[in-house]
């Protein structure tokens, strides 16, 4: 390597030449509309401007019915709106609302107990939902594996390594709960025999 | 009406729900006329999200008609054409007042750390979404705007995320003229960020996938040069040698939670949730960056912590940005540069599907099937 050859990053000055503005301009529609920082709509960070907004409130009206409601101990109370969909219920709920009460957002126990929640909140619903004429199976949208070239739109592609993982992690457990409920059937119908 | 309803990971359905009803005098009820997927449902999708409820609708991306409004609403009326930002916020807490909508501090009782959005989980309040035929909307004299005779639904609709998430992100690359920026990411984030880099002045633009498909996309949409990770042995070493050895002056950060490219790292994080996410993007951010650059972070990641490179982020001096965009101070731009013909959202637009083949349209925009970008949802009242 010469010394002429030596990348920018070792030396003063820049030694790549790039596009010149009027090139970028004419290549680029719109290049440089947004060139000066500080006429950015995002500039500054914090722009006190409350009365842009269109509240028209110093502090909201508060939605009924927060009694009870779940919050993180972070806050000092139920936000005056909230959403009122899936409210708590059942083990999934009890589970969630200790994480809730007992653990701030600053506590990985707090986020590993609403993790657990959701998994005993999906087994609960799929286990109901076998006494229905709807259900679960392991994963939904599967027919768009033929009509949207499932296979041919992942050939070659880097990704396809771990899409071979996708029905382990998604069939596995179902495979795994059905191998231990037949156990399950097998064990109590041999007691019922004796 | 009809939903779009979680039944577990990788399970989706549509169900029979109520029409929501107004629960505060600020409330609309927003009949839906278009949805879309925005690529961080897909981290509800597959369970990477904590507090995600069976039964949950889920849709930040919506447009609608206002069907019903509640007694204080002061600034829409029953019909008028509606886009929605994906933040839901008050327009009068601290953060509120200071520009920081996304940071809204009275409108999520689940946590503090994260502000409201529509269909996103308990974790950022527990609203349910618009991929339905109804949706609710709090604070309606603050967050929905009536959409310009002028604009099309498709534009619309991806205003109200993904156009003004990668806008917001090459600005918070704090791009100064002449930088070379590197986005990683090609998806609608990705893609509106790299022209928006060159808005900013960018002299040069470079995108990373490795979706052949979408690199095209990055070159015709976005006039970026492309490289896909997947030809190289290591993309870090690559982006070195095309900046002379310094790295990026800017980097933004599209990807979030599901990041390919390390095998294990993806299986870890995405497949089997041992960390919120797969850091895999932004640990190349973090080294693809020139030491002393900026990166902007847009990806969505989850509460749980994640094992980022932080020792080369401080030894490289860098500037890390980030945060959810505040939509709707992004638009009065954002109309101008699609009204000039400078931003193109609806041409990211791949597929649209009607509100009940949603669990096909979740499959192919996850397994990014038939050259999939953007998909939109069309619920059936539309």
């Amino acid at each position: 390597m010469t010394e002429n050859d030596i990348p920018t990053a070792y030396v003063r000055d820049k030694r790549t030449v790039r596009e010149t503005n009027e090139q970028l301009r004419a290549r680029i529609p719109g290049w440089g509309a947004d060139l000066d920082p500080a006429d950015r709509p995002s500039h500054p960070k914090l722009r006190y401007a409350p009365e842009t907004t269109g509240a028209h409130w110093e502090f909201p009206e508060r939605q009924p019915g927060s009694e009870g409601r779940e919050r993180s101990i972070e806050h000092a109370f139920v936000t005056p709106v909230f959403g009122t969909a899936q409210p708590l219920t059942g083990a999934s709920g009890a589970i969630r609302r200790l994480a809730y009460e007992r653990f701030s957002e600053g506590r990985l126990a707090h986020w590993m107990l609403l993790v657990v929640g959701d998994r005993v909140d999906a087994w609960g619903s799929h286990l109901r939902s076998f006494a229905t004429l709807r259900p679960d199976v392991p994963a939904t949208g599967m027919r768009a594996e033929f009509t949207h070239g499932g296979l041919s739109s992942r050939r070659g592609r880097v990704d396809a390594r771990h899409h071979v993982l996708d029905p382990v992690v998604v069939g596995g457990p179902w495979v795994l709960a059905a191998g231990v409920a037949v156990v399950g059937a097998r064990r109590l119908a041999r007691a019922v025999r004796r | 009406m009809r939903a779009m309803v979680y039944r577990g990971p990788y399970k989706i359905r549509v169900e029979e729900k109520d029409i929501p009803a107004i629960e505060h005098p600020n409330d609309a009820i927003i009949r839906v006329t278009l949805a879309a997927i925005c690529g961080s449902d897909l981290h509800l999708y597959h369970g990477l999200m904590p507090d995600t409820r069976i039964g949950h609708t889920f849709g930040h991306e919506f447009i609608g008609v206002v069907h019903e409004v509640g007694s204080s609403v002061q600034n829409l009326k029953v019909g008028d054409r509606v886009m929605v930002p994906f933040n839901i916020y008050c327009g009068s807490c601290w953060f509120c007042a200071r520009g920081l909508y996304s940071n809204c501090h009275n409108v999520n009782a689940n946590a503090t750390a994260v502000g409201g959005i529509y269909g996103y989980s308990h974790t950022t309040g527990g609203y349910d979404g618009g991929q339905a035929e109804y949706v609710r909307v709090p604070f309606a004299d603050v967050g929905p705007a009536k959409i310009p005779d002028w604009m099309s639904d498709e534009d619309a609709v991806l205003l109200t995320d993904a156009t003004s998430t990668g806008y917001f992100g090459a600005q918070l690359g704090d791009i100064s003229e002449g930088d070379t920026v590197v986005v990683f990411g090609a998806g609608p984030v990705g893609l509106v960020a790299a022209q928006s880099s060159w808005l900013m002045g960018a002299g040069r633009v470079i995108v990373v996938d490795h979706l052949d498909y979408r690199l095209e996309k990055a070159r015709d949409f976005a006039h970026a040069e492309t490289l896909n990770f997947a030809e190289y042995q290591d993309i870090v070493v690559e982006l070195k040698k095309q900046t002379d050895y310094l790295g990026a002056d800017v980097v933004i950060e599209c990807v979030g939670a599901e990041a390919d490219g390390n095998l294990l790292q993806h299986v870890a994080g995405a497949k089997l949730k041992m960390q919120g996410g797969s850091p895999v993007a932004l640990n190349w951010a973090i080294d693809g960056a020139r030491k002393g650059g900026t990166i902007s972070v847009m990806g969505a990641y989850g509460p749980i912590p994640n094992a980022v490179k932080f020792g080369d982020a401080l030894n490289k001096g860098l500037t890390l940005r980030m945060n959810q965009a505040p939509v709707k101070r992004q638009w009065p731009r954002l109309f101008e540069h699609i009204r000039n013909g400078y931003l193109k959202p609806s041409e990211m637009v791949t597929h649209r599907f009607p509100l009940e083949e949603i669990p096909e349209a979740y499959h192919v925009f996850s397994n990014k099937l038939d050259g999939c970008i953007k998909p939109l949802i069309v619920p059936s009242a539309a």
